[in-house]
């Protein structure tokens, strides 16, 4: 340890280390655990929280931190604690100290910037102020004349795509479902677009349709007269790019809970002499009801978080999360504001999941039982599928000029003012490579961010499936005291805003002892720790199906927690491995909100830099990268459906995977 | 029985979920080359007590040995058992002969002799030609017993079998119970099996344990449990019993049984006089003319199927089931019958 170095404060962490040492050597497990816990304890305790301005971490701490923790876990598990078991200790103890130190840490510290003000010193009263002005909370649009505040804002705008997105969401549920099989290409469609689509590409074709040189305008113009506005800027045109962003989610939340609903249930319902539209109203509706709100607090919960989409169609409609990072990243710097602005985003979003979890996990009716009820899905009532289908014809029109927007705005002069000469210029200018001396070069300047993006991408989603995967394990397949806590901190990093973590990283991992801010590490860190509760997820929707006592039998035949998970769950989650691997890649990717704090000159990433292009209004060239950008993570999905095919498990299907009952 | 090497010793054990007691301080033993039968109904604790022998889950209290050996704390892959279980828990990405593979590789024997110990077993229950087989492309049958081979190769001082039989069809259930009990003789195997099916159980065991909210009701060999249940419990839950209440009364050696004011000569077995309960087996019961009979009755429902007629009388003792094995010429519905009974045949139990 090189911070070694005369440094009061580092002496208790040393007796504590050499403590743990010799009792470890002795094998006084009650000696280790406590020397070792004290030893860690104090070390983050002194490092983050009291904060000293010595060097930064580096390697050897690091790993002297490490192989304490390792020590602290191994001897409370011999002690009895996790049933005995040290590799389940050592897993939910390293990954509740690294969530520690990558979540709640900078969150916290990043909160707490807003009691302090400018000059650093602890000042409450103007956390009041901060929290509680006119700018945040202002009600002054629906008076007449001045505007919302930026609370109030980000919440009415949240609230109409919420509602709007389940609406369009529902209709397409109710076409693909009960259509039959010819629809079931949208259902591809929905599922892979959001995936692919990075957040401000929609809002990118919106501005080249209906800006004020945009096609649809420039048309309208000539052919009725309707004079050239700005109107997409601000509230329409932000509900707009959302809605097309996130029904697809409403979407498949509302299909699957559609195709849950036993098909018996409406028969019976027919029999029982209802009309189709009876039916309707009285069975189908109702079971409905639950995934509805599900859907609209999702929705509610990724308005509020989108940063993509209001970054490029605002205006001088101000939401949250582009407030907090002009507030970091603009002219004013004032981390004290970003923080009260942080805290109110936190809180909405914190209250939407509150509710979902509360209210809705009441409210679900489960159809699903294990005997499959045969019978087919019931027909709409006519005027309801006509409505539907027409409503969802239009929309799917509509989506796929934005995505033509995308793809062919690349590939000619200018399309945003309406010059559609075929042209090589921007593309040549992004991704251009030069012949020189027989080497080739990669002189365009978009190469530097996509290595990067790829890079990154590549290093954090194996790490985000290993970490993801482990902790869904110990979940899933073990009974510790604390689990239901442990499950909660795994997956909460997915109600905290991206923006929320961007502000949090940059306050918290600016300064010694973990300087990381300005590196690649820090962006790897964030994809990992951000995306892991999907792994988590996949691991544990994944581990439901694998019958628990393969696990007790492996265990019976003599092998430890460590054979069984390499040989048994491992082989047996390769296909949720897969999933989680392309959704974190695809997901690190695509990611704005919380990098573009982050990125730097040096390590810029893609979407970044996209949004700086758009910024500098060089639209062309933001939407040739974008279209690079779908082309890419749609051959990464396709090569990963390719890979998972494959590991279908012996010659007949999956189906084994599910043993007893 | 006393405590032998190779067996199990449960010592008085306690297993509790919170406040809820699954398992309420019961001790047994099984001793070497013994098949015991842990036999009860659903939620009785007899799944969790094997579990707490396999070491999957841990005791509240009290003590485990195996062998003689205190096992209570080691973890399940620390002890000499191993299990069949219920869903035979085969791994599904591994070969017929990796899974029988896979104890052995566990305790660090080296590939070449793991493969030919399980060779061995699998060559022992028929299977030599599946090595190669995933266990999705073998029969309910096969898979079963592939789930034995895999234990076997062990060759644990104990062996757990979790209701083995269940997810097999009726006739296969007869031939593999079969199968098991034979390959438990010849190798002389100890073993603990659990069961809900009373027939299975009377069927394989030399020992068996009746459990009932967590406790052992009774125990002994099949025949005892079935002449001789000590309660009511158990009257009803091994085999099919008619339960009367009533009245027991005694002068001097005699004694009779009396229900719905018609009385019958019994043997009391050293119950006092007092409220009673009457169990009688159907095929105890001959259903003869009112004259010849001791509790009058008129039929009420008459089943003819081959191999036994099937009676139901409704008499002052209320409905009888009864058998007649010999198929005597069978009555009809609402003839006026008598049922009469040897004295010795019927259980008298305390109420």
């Amino acid at each position: 340890m090189r911070a070694i170095g005369g440094d009061v404060s580092l002496w208790p962490l040393l007796t504590a280390s050499l403590i743990a040492l010799a009792c470890a050597y002795k094998e006084i497990d009650r000696g280790t655990a406590m020397a070792a816990g004290f030893a860690v304890a104090w070390a983050l305790g002194t490092a983050l929280i009291v904060g000293h301005s010595g060097p930064s971490f580096g390697w050897g701490p690091a790993i002297a931190l490490g192989a304490l923790t390792v020590a602290f876990a191994r001897a409370i598990a011999r002690r009895g604690l996790f049933a005995g078991d040290p590799t389940v200790a050592t897993i939910v103890v390293v990954i509740a100290v690294l969530l520690a130190i990558f979540i709640f840490y900078p969150v916290a510290k990043s909160l707490l910037a807003a009691v302090f003000d400018a000059q650093g010193r602890f000042a409450p009263q103007v956390a009041t102020q901060r929290l509680f002005t006119e700018d945040i909370w202002g009600l002054g649009c629906f008076g007449g004349g001045t505007r919302c505040g930026v609370a109030v804002n980000s919440a009415m705008l949240a609230t109409i795509v919420g509602m709007l997105s389940t609406l369009l969401g529902l209709v397409f549920a109710l076409v693909v479902q009960r259509g039959g099989r010819r629809y079931s290409g949208i259902l591809k469609l929905m599922s892979i677009l959001p995936i692919v689509t990075p957040p401000f590409v929609i809002a990118l074709a919106l501005v080249v349709l209906f800006g004020r040189t945009g096609l649809v305008t420039g048309w309208l113009d000539a052919c009725c007269g309707i004079p050239r506005s700005r109107w997409i800027y601000g509230l329409p045109g932000v509900t707009l790019a959302q809605l097309l962003t996130f029904s697809p989610i409403a979407f498949m939340i509302l299909f699957g809970a559609l195709s849950a609903i036993s098909p018996a249930l409406e028969e019976a319902a027919q029999t029982l002499r209802g009309s189709r539209s009876r039916v309707f109203r009285t069975v189908t509706w109702p079971l409905l009801r639950p995934a509805l709100a599900n859907a609209f607090l999702l929705g509610f919960v990724e308005s509020l978080a989108d940063f993509g989409n209001p970054i490029v169609l605002a205006g001088n409609f101000e939401v949250l999360s582009t407030k907090i990072f002009f507030a970091v990243a603009g002219a004013q710097h004032d981390p004290g504001r970003a923080a009260a602005l942080a805290t109110v985003l936190l809180g909405l979003t914190l209250l939407a999941f509150y509710l979902q979890q509360r209210w809705i996990g009441k409210l679900s009716y489960v159809t699903v039982t294990g005997k499959g009820d045969g019978g087919l899905p019931g027909k709409l009532p006519k005027p309801l599928w006509t409505t539907c289908f027409s409503v969802a014809g239009l929309w799917i029109v509509f989506t796929l000029v934005c995505y033509a927007v995308i793809f062919v705005g690349g590939f000619v002069k200018d399309i945003g003012r309406g010059d559609m000469t075929p042209s090589f210029a921007h593309f040549v200018a992004g991704f251009g490579i030069a012949f020189d001396n027989k080497a080739s070069m990669f002189v365009g300047s978009a190469w530097d961010s996509l290595f990067t993006t790829i890079e990154v991408a590549a290093i954090s989603a194996p790490l985000t499936a290993i970490v993801g995967l482990l902790a869904a394990y110990v979940i899933t397949r073990h009974r510790f005291v604390g689990r239901r806590a442990f499950e909660f901190l795994t997956l909460v990093s997915f109600a905290i805003p991206g923006t929320v973590i961007g502000v949090s990283y940059i306050v918290a991992f600016n300064v010694a002892p973990l300087e990381l801010t300005g590196g690649m590490a820090i962006l790897v860190l964030c994809f990992v720790f951000r995306n892991m509760p999907v792994g988590v997820r996949a691991g544990v929707a994944a581990l439901a199906q694998i019958d628990k006592t393969l696990d007790e039998a492996s265990s019976t035949l003599r092998a430890s927690t460590l054979r069984t998970l390499r040989e048994v769950i491992l082989p047996l989650l390769r296909p949720a491995i897969l999933a989680t691997l392309v959704f974190s890649f695809t997901h690190a990717m695509t990611a704005v909100s919380a990098v573009i704090f982050l990125a730097t000159a040096k390590y810029n990433l893609a979407t970044v830099y996209v949004i700086n292009r758009v910024e500098a209004g060089e639209y062309p060239l933001a939407i040739a990268y974008s279209a690079v950008l779908i082309l890419v993570m749609l051959f990464v999905l396709l090569a990963m459906q390719l890979l998972v095919g494959d590991t279908r498990l012996g010659r007949r299907p999956a189906a084994a995977l599910v043993t007893g009952n | 029985m006393s405590k032998m090497q190779g067996g199990v010793v449960f010592e008085r054990v306690t297993k509790k979920y919170g406040s809820v007691t699954a398992v309420d301080d019961v001790s047994f033993e099984v001793a070497q080359g013994e098949l015991v039968t842990l036999l009860g109904p659903s939620g009785c604790g007899k799944t969790t007590t094997l579990r707490m022998v396999a070491g999957l889950e841990a005791v509240t209290a009290g003590r485990v040995l195996i062998g003689g050996k205190d096992v209570t704390l080691r973890a399940a892959n620390e002890r000499d058992v191993s299990m069949v279980f219920q869903s035979y828990a085969l791994f599904p990405h591994m070969t017929v002969l990796e899974n029988v593979c896979y104890g052995p590789i566990s305790m660090r024997i080296d590939k070449a002799k793991a493969r030919e110990l399980a060779r061995e077993k699998l060559r022992m229950l028929g299977l030599a030609d599946f090595e190669n087989r995933l266990p999705s492309e073998l029969s309910g049958g096969q898979q079963q017993r592939v789930a034995v081979a895999r234990s076997l190769v062990l060759e644990p001082a104990v062996l757990l079998f979790d209701e083995p039989l269940s997810n097999l069809d009726a006739k296969l259930r007869r031939r593999v119970r079969e199968e098991i009990r034979e390959l438990q003789q010849s190798l002389a195997l100890t073993v603990l099996y659990v069961t809900h099916d009373q027939e299975e159980a009377l069927a394989v065991s030399d020992h068996i344990i009746v459990m009932n909210h967590g406790k052992i009701a009774q125990q002994g060999t099949p025949n005892s449990l079935y002449e001789t249940p000590n309660s009511r419990f158990l009257a009803d839950f091994i085999g099919d019993a008619n339960l009367i209440d009533g009245e027991l009364a005694r002068a001097g050696e005699h004694a009779s049984f009396a229900s719905g004011g018609v009385s019958a000569p019994v043997r009391a077995n050293g119950m006092e006089p007092g409220p009673a309960t009457l169990a009688v087996r159907p095929q105890r019961l001959r259903v003869v003319d009112v004259a010849q009979g001791v509790v009058p009755g008129v039929c009420k429902r008459v089943a003819y199927l081959g191999s036994r007629i099937e009676y139901v009388v409704s008499t002052a003792w209320g409905e009888l089931l009864a058998f007649d094995n010999e198929l005597h010429p069978p009555r009809r519905r609402d003839d006026a019958v008598g049922i009469a009974f040897d004295p010795d045949a019927v259980i008298v139990l305390p109420r």
